[in-house]
């Protein structure tokens, strides 16, 4: 079956999912949760069938190739592959979509927006989101990108708390202006890769390796950084985030910051590194400051919230500071650490989000945090959910995340060490603003509106239990996915033409097995 | 004495779709005078429909294998832009057709020559009285259209000119509402238009001075066999453009667009924007590739200059604007900018590039005017912006529609104006104007930002109390709105077979 077009099977079931769950009567609600859930793990079932056929030791760049002429003429085509980057973030959308469906099962119950409707968005939203991460055509990237803001505009327009407008038109303002400059941009690419290869393309592989002057790389590079910025979102770019968050559903939320964002980063790694390879190490220095910047920054206005879906929002922006970081110190072992983050950080955002969710509908839907206290003693579980998730947030050793951290600060240390210290100052304020976090929700006195809550269920404990468990898992046996991640950053910093620094200590010989 | 007058000969077959609609637009006139004003609607619009089809269906039916040469040039873009400028027509006309959309009937004047305000007229109206002259008016201005697309001489250039203007000066003065505002108007179209003619005639008698024939080949020619640049040949060549940009509405000769824009019935200033473009840009490309294609070097930079200034005005001055009929204009000045782009490129890809964005934008224009004559308050048309709040609360459909409209203008992709513009850079980029490219873009971007503020208003800003009532159209607008938003999701989808038709028409017959 090495022909079978994977790739858009698993972008159109969701697709199709939306349909039927659009033709679903209005009033059959449970229906259309029902097939909304069923085609999400379907479409998840065949992302594991697709995964487990990954090669990691292929030399070719993409796997699971498809090309067909779109508008030939413009040297366009519908061309999806993946790397191992790529399939991790698939897999990733995949993983999250059902769970935030079978979590958010009465997030919208209440809502005077019809309840199909939120489901189908959702999975318009992960049939794009597989899209942009698969999409080995520039242009079919940037198609996928901007029309992912359509159903995210009307998910938190439509469905989420009193400033939905605001925030939903906010979004929209920010992401189109940064997807215009990434168009300009695209159409300077094209010009380039027409002059040098005598017929435009958008084939991401013909573009890598185009000779342009530093202007030309140097301008468009800045187009494309702009909208990747804006998405992902680095400061000062990330004003958006904490609004457009607060008001959306907790599942919206989840797929906004822990899929949808990465884009954004996803983005950097695919696309400004090895086609501005000049480009991406001039700008170096400003995006490792934008980068500590927005780790710094965020961590300590998140210390200040009292809002926990704001909180988490700051606490998101400092943790794409690190990815960014991580991407632009130019060392597999920091790039690598930055896919195993963007990873861990969908994976610790989805239990953040969801967890306070669950904890937010026993509280008449109120997110301020001087509203909770003491649920450890009413609801056990839910605060053991609770723990998990910030304890996932602060990186601990043992859970996904500190990988990531890990990985990345050790790869900024061996180009950029200052820089590397000044990050880990990061990782001290989040230890704060988590831990204050779960001592003001879970510890203390319960206020009287909470002492009749019950604990988490079945539903809810079913949708928490394989985040934790593939948070843990990717903790303490990270291998698997380095093997996929490692080939394709390897790949990727060939082209930008940095090799990693030689170990200041040496090796002692036979110290390595 | 062997001065015996040779008849010339004449292919009637190949000019039959333009026969057609002229013996229509006669007949037309005639039935005004002889019919009874009860059935005389009826006919005309059976005769106006007929005659386009039929126009149509014939060239369609004869493309590429008639083709001639001589004061009147079939060819492979002259073909496809009268088979344009018949669609557009066609659309314009479903338009032209609606009589629910106004309380008091159609959007025209039930007598043109009625004082606005004179108690003439409030009896007319009262009496419900609708005139139907505007549609043998329209089909000479096809006519003159498809003639224009044509012309392979200077004086059958001329004369299609004026075919085509003289009854779009009359149908802009003929707005049921806000009479003062379409006269005037009209006026203005007329003595600027009568100008700009002037100019055209001046330089083709200046261009006949030097090469002692009116034939584009024959200017060609003598050009080849007198090289260099004679005050004949440059003052010649400068007048016939400025008389052509004129009608372009470019930068500098743009200042009639936006009060005619904004003061003519809004089906005429669909049809206008869009066909008046497609014929005169047809027209510019004949003259240009066909007279000067040899002497490129001496007219590019001129034109290069009134490009770029006609990209950055019509962009900038939009953002400024407050009424979607004077925004929508400064918004056509910008979008000449971008097609004289395709223009100056000069090559093959150029001509399949204009053609295409012609479509593109033909139809788009064509969908947005027939939206603003559905939001109406007080009777008439609501244009101004504030009025165009929360529209999209009020008619999701409507305002999809129009957004639609405004992604394509703003050539965002998906949309039939992101090919049409891409195909115009593209173009440039191969004959080396990629400086133009440059502003093209920049332009662009600024263009979008008033393109996009539409969208948030309908959109993200709730609607104010006294707003417009939208007009539920008959099926004539409904159809005509079907075929835009159909034609500009398709031509932005699967844009390719669109693209091999221009691509086979993309060459100017000598």
């Amino acid at each position: 079956m090495s022909n079978f077009p994977w790739l858009t099977t698993i972008g159109l079931v969701p697709l199709v999912g939306a349909g039927i769950v659009m033709l679903l009567p209005r009033t059959k609600t449970l229906l259309a949760k029902q097939v909304a859930l069923a085609f999400s793990l379907v479409a998840l079932g065949l992302t594991v069938a697709m995964a487990l056929q990954f090669d990691a030791n292929s030399t070719v760049p993409f796997q699971f190739v498809e090309s067909t002429p779109w508008i030939p003429a413009f040297g366009i085509s519908y061309s999806l592959g993946v790397d191992g980057i790529g399939l991790v973030l698939v897999a990733l959308a995949a993983t999250l979509v059902p769970v935030v469906i079978l979590a958010g099962w009465h997030d919208v119950d209440s809502e005077l927006g019809s309840v199909k409707g939120y489901f189908a968005l959702v999975l318009v939203l992960e049939t794009l989101m597989i899209g942009v991460f698969a999409a080995t055509d520039v242009f079919l990237f940037y198609v996928f990108f901007e029309a992912m803001l359509v159903p995210v505009y009307f998910l938190i327009g439509r469905y989420g708390g009193p400033q939905r407008a605001y925030a939903a038109v906010k979004f929209l303002i920010y992401s189109l202006v940064g997807g215009l400059f990434m168009l300009a941009a695209l159409i300077g690419l094209y010009v380039v890769s027409a002059r040098q290869l005598g017929e435009g393309t958008f084939d991401f592989l013909s573009l890598v390796g185009l000779e342009m002057d530093s202007t030309t790389q140097r301008l468009l590079f800045l187009g494309f950084f702009f909208a990747f910025a804006i998405k992902a979102p680095l400061f000062p770019f990330h004003t958006w985030l904490p609004d457009a968050a607060k008001e959306s559903t907790p599942g919206t939320a989840v797929l906004l910051i822990g899929v949808l964002d990465k884009v954004g980063t996803f983005g950097m790694i695919r696309y400004l590194l090895p086609v501005f390879p000049e480009a991406s190490q001039f700008y170096a220095p400003v995006v490792i400051a934008m980068a500590v910047i927005g780790i710094l920054y965020g961590a300590l206005v998140a210390l200040g919230q009292n809002d926990m879906k704001r909180l988490f929002a700051y606490s998101s922006m400092s943790h794409f500071g690190f990815i960014a970081l991580g991407i632009f110190v130019f060392t597999t072992v920091g790039t690598s650490g930055s896919v195993v983050y963007m990873l861990a950080h969908g994976l610790s955002t989805a239990a953040v989000f969801l967890v306070a969710g669950f904890l937010m509908a026993r509280r008449g839907g109120s997110s301020l945090i001087s509203d909770y206290g003491g649920i450890a003693k009413v609801t056990p579980v839910l605060a053991g959910f609770l723990l998990f998730a910030a304890l996932s947030s602060l990186a601990l050793p043992g859970l996904g995340s500190f990988v990531g951290e890990f990985m990345v600060l050790v790869g900024t240390f061996m180009t950029h060490p200052w820089v590397a210290v000044i990050a880990t100052l990061g990782i001290v304020f989040t230890a704060a603003y988590v831990l204050r976090f779960y001592q003001r929700t879970a510890t203390g006195p319960t206020p009287a509106a909470l002492t009749t809550i019950t604990d988490v269920k079945g539903r809810e404990i079913t949708s928490l239990a394989p985040i934790v468990l593939l948070t843990i898992v990717l903790g303490v046996f990270p291998g698997p996915v380095l093997d996929v991640v490692n080939p394709a950053v390897e790949r990727t910093l060939e082209i930008v033409g940095v090799t990693d620094p030689s170990p200041i200590v040496p090796v002692v010989e036979g110290s390595q097995q | 004495m062997n001065d015996v007058l040779i008849t010339p000969d004449i292919d009637y077959q190949a000019l039959t779709p333009m026969i057609i609609i002229g013996v229509a637009a006669i007949v037309g006139v005639i039935v005004e005078a002889f019919s009874p004003r009860r059935p005389r609607r009826g006919i005309q619009l059976v005769l106006a429909f007929g005659a386009i089809v039929a126009a149509f269906v014939v060239l369609v039916s004869q493309a590429g294998t008639r083709v001639i040469t001589g004061s009147l040039a079939i060819d492979g873009p002259s073909v496809f832009l009268q088979g344009l400028v018949l669609v557009i027509a066609f659309v314009a006309a479903l338009l032209m057709a609606e009589r629910k959309v106004d309380p008091a009937g159609d959007s025209f004047a039930p007598r043109a020559s009625a004082l606005p305000g004179s108690a003439d007229e409030r009896e007319l109206s009262a009496r419900g009285f609708m005139q139907t002259e505007v549609w043998p008016l329209m089909l000479f201005a096809v006519v003159g259209m498809m003639l224009f697309t044509a012309a392979n001489d200077l004086l059958v250039m001329f004369i299609a000119l004026e075919i085509m203007s003289l009854p779009l000066y009359l149908l802009a003065g003929m707005a049921r509402r806000r009479r003062l505002l379409s006269q005037e108007a009209a006026l203005k179209y007329f003595i600027l238009g009568a100008f700009s003619s002037a100019f055209f005639i001046f330089g083709a008698a200046m261009l006949y001075g030097f090469s002692a024939t009116i034939s584009l080949p024959g200017i060609a020619d003598a050009l080849t066999a007198n090289p260099g640049q004679t005050p004949l040949i440059v003052i010649g060549l400068g007048l016939v453009t400025v008389g052509l940009l004129f009608k372009i509405g470019a930068v500098p000769f743009h200042q009639w667009v936006p009060d005619v824009y904004q003061g003519s019935p809004s089906p005429v200033t669909g049809f206008m924007a869009a066909a008046v473009k497609v014929a005169a840009f047809g027209a510019l490309m004949r003259f240009l590739y066909v007279a000067f294609g040899g002497t490129q070097w001496d007219w590019q930079p001129a034109l290069w200059v009134v490009a770029i200034a006609t990209m950055l005005v019509g962009s900038l001055l939009a953002i400024t604007q407050t009424d979607i009929k004077r925004m929508l204009a400064y918004s056509s000045i910008a979008q000449a900018g971008f097609l004289l782009v395709g223009v100056i490129a000069i090559n093959p890809e150029g001509i399949a590039a204009v053609m295409f964005y012609l479509v593109a934008y033909g139809f788009a224009t064509l969908g947005a005017f027939a939206v603003i004559s559905l939001v109406r308050q007080g009777g008439g048309e609501a244009t101004h912006l504030s009025n165009w709040v929360g529209l999209g609360k009020r008619s999701p459909i409507l305002a999809l529609a129009m957004s639609l409209f405004m992604l394509s203008f703003a050539g965002i992709p998906l949309t039939s104006g992101f090919v049409g513009k891409f195909a115009v850079f593209e173009a440039a980029i191969l004959a080396d104007a990629t400086p133009l490219v440059i502003v093209g873009v920049a332009a662009s971007i600024i263009a979008a930002f008033f393109y996009i503020r539409v969208i948030v208003l309908m959109f993200f800003t709730d609607p104010a109390e006294d707003g417009p009532v939208i007009a539920i159209p008959s099926a004539f607008t409904t159809l005509a709105l079907a075929v835009s938003v159909a034609v500009t999701v398709i031509l932005g989808v699967f844009p390719q077979p669109v693209l091999d038709l221009v691509e086979q028409a993309n060459v100017f017959l000598r």
